[in-house]
């Protein structure tokens, strides 16, 4: 069994979904965050602004 | 020359406070009176209770800063208003007393023209038994909600780690301390931080880790839930959080309203009515809240503090308090410019103002007992509302009692939320997410109640990097250094 599905094995966590290695991978490359960081600052601006 | 009076230096008194000394300048005075010495970025105590930051790192001194901006600074807490002033002065005035090393206890009247009350919650440990005694942290349990409370914390986080090191497998219980909580945002964080440190230690696999919550489903967080754009993905809330927590291996106790705190395990009522108890090792439990119980007394010194007040102790302003039924709920009920209805002078800003009714659909138990969160009116809405509320105090003294009040709806503002699941610079992440409005308003928006192309969220690096850009900016933005006015609240 692949070791991010593990869990699936509680009752509780079977009718959620967890990542799996690349999607988990891709929530610390850095090169990628950069990207995320620079398009969630633009988009948390937008909302600031449509808030005050 | 006019006197504002500012009661509280939180995020939402000290946003007030210093945009209005700034705007009505040197020919009119603004005082604030605050118990504490020190202001406190409050997010970042989940920093401080996992040991990755220090108190000083998230306080600073007010007295300086306020002499800077030429503010009038008591240390002192507010006791009482007289909106109509007394039988020998027809000046409004609030008692207050003091809280500075070597004036405790002493009391002072300060007559104002305009009042506006910013003074927060009551951490109301003592409504729960056990958890703690009136605004006081208990023995039992560990807190963030303050830099001393998080600085205890980050010891006996050090002493479960030790033990776990040592070979003693512990049990973490983090949520809410009652089934009216609100702030389950800060409880999730520090959750999913401890997880993080416990990894970095090498011991996550000698730690249980349970979720405690009055939330009826996961990922309410007192907002009804919320539905964002995910992967191009409209999604629920419930999905986005139950996710994390199956990922990280935390299991979830929600609809739980805890009754009793004691020596390792606390007892709860769940919303189907059934009783049970949870054993722990260590503990978070956020208290509800209250308001901080000031009175106020007509010119006669009659009590009419349910004139000023609503019955959980925080001030009525021009929301519609009118009892109706969930379906009835409209965002038109809510406050617009945060002015109480009876005494025009008289304002309240961030937590301190009380909501008409909840966001999160009301729930109880069987037994009668109210399981659900209350609303959250931290961070962004309080800083928004601290400044528009500025913005009218500003302009009723400059141009007149006629003058125009600025509003900010909680319905028609948004809100950009970063919350921390684990802290380093490649290696921590955070779930960023705004929405837009933070009280739904479905008349606007049917279906989900918010608009979709403003509510998104995602987790990674990305959202911890600005959380911790953010630390430095806002309290950058809070000691009034060089424009500081640029950045938004």
């Amino acid at each position: 069994m692949k070791q991010e599905e593990l869990n699936f094995e509680k009752d509780q966590f079977a009718q959620t979904m967890i990542p799996g290695k690349f999607a988990k991978s891709m929530r610390t490359c850095v090169l990628w965050q950069l990207i995320r960081f620079a398009i969630l600052n633009v988009k948390m601006i937008i909302v600031v602004q449509k808030s005050h | 020359m006019a006197r504002l009076v500012v009661l509280g230096g939180g995020v939402a008194g000290h946003t007030t406070a210093t945009f209005a000394a700034k705007w009505l300048g040197s020919e009119h005075e603004v005082v604030v009176v605050t118990p504490n010495a020190k202001w406190n970025w409050i997010p970042s105590n989940i920093w401080v209770g996992v040991g990755q930051m220090s108190k000083e790192e998230v306080t600073f001194d007010l007295a300086p800063v306020y002499a800077k901006a030429g503010i009038t600074y008591k240390q002192a807490k507010a006791v009482s208003l007289n909106p109509e002033g007394n039988e020998s002065s027809d000046k409004a005035f609030v008692s207050i007393e003091f809280t500075e090393a070597g004036r405790e206890g002493q009391t002072e009247e300060i007559e104002y023209d305009y009042i506006v009350n910013a003074t927060g919650p009551k951490l109301n440990f003592g409504a729960t038994p056990g958890l703690g005694e009136g605004s006081q942290l208990g023995e039992h349990t560990v807190s963030v909600c303050t830099a001393d409370h998080a600085v205890h914390a980050s010891k006996k986080l050090e002493e479960a780690i030790e033990k776990m090191k040592a070979g003693t497998r512990q049990k973490f219980l983090i949520g809410t301390g009652h089934g009216m909580c609100t702030c389950q945002g800060a409880a999730f964080e520090y959750m999913f931080n401890i997880e993080h440190e416990l990894n970095k230690a090498g011991v996550r696999d000698m730690a249980d880790m349970k979720w405690i919550s009055n939330e009826s489903f996961m990922g309410d967080f007192g907002m009804g839930g919320l539905h964002m754009k995910v992967g191009g993905y409209v999604v629920n809330s419930k999905l986005f959080a139950e996710s994390l927590f199956a990922e990280r291996n935390v299991s979830w106790l929600i609809g739980a309203h805890t009754n009793k705190v004691e020596n390792g395990k606390v007892g709860y009522e769940l919303l189907d009515g059934t009783m049970g108890e949870e054993e722990f090792d260590f503990a978070m439990l956020i208290p509800p809240f209250a308001g901080v119980g000031l009175k106020a007394y007509a010119k006669d010194g009659s009590d009419i503090t349910s004139t000023v007040f609503a019955p959980n102790g925080f001030m009525k302003v021009d929301g519609d308090y009118t009892p109706k039924k969930y379906a009835e709920w409209k965002a038109a009920d809510w406050p617009k410019t945060y002015q109480n209805p009876t005494y025009k002078n008289m304002f309240a800003a961030g937590i301190a103002f009380a909501p008409p009714h909840i966001i999160s659909r009301p729930m109880s138990s069987p037994n009668g007992t109210p399981i659900n969160p209350t609303p959250p009116r931290t961070g962004m809405p309080s800083g928004i509302i601290g400044k528009a509320v500025a913005h009218s105090v500003t302009d009723l003294i400059l141009k007149g009692e006629n003058a125009h009040l600025h509003e900010a709806p909680m319905t028609k503002m948004g809100a950009a939320c970063v919350a921390s699941a684990g802290k380093g610079i490649f290696d921590g992440t955070a779930a960023a997410m705004t929405v837009f409005p933070v009280v739904p308003d479905y008349e606007t928006y049917p279906g989900t109640g918010r608009d979709t192309d403003y509510t998104f969220g995602e987790i990674g690096l990305a959202g911890h990097w600005i959380k911790h850009v953010l630390h430095y900016l806002f309290i950058y933005k809070a000691k009034l250094n060089p424009g500081w006015t640029l950045i938004p609240e």
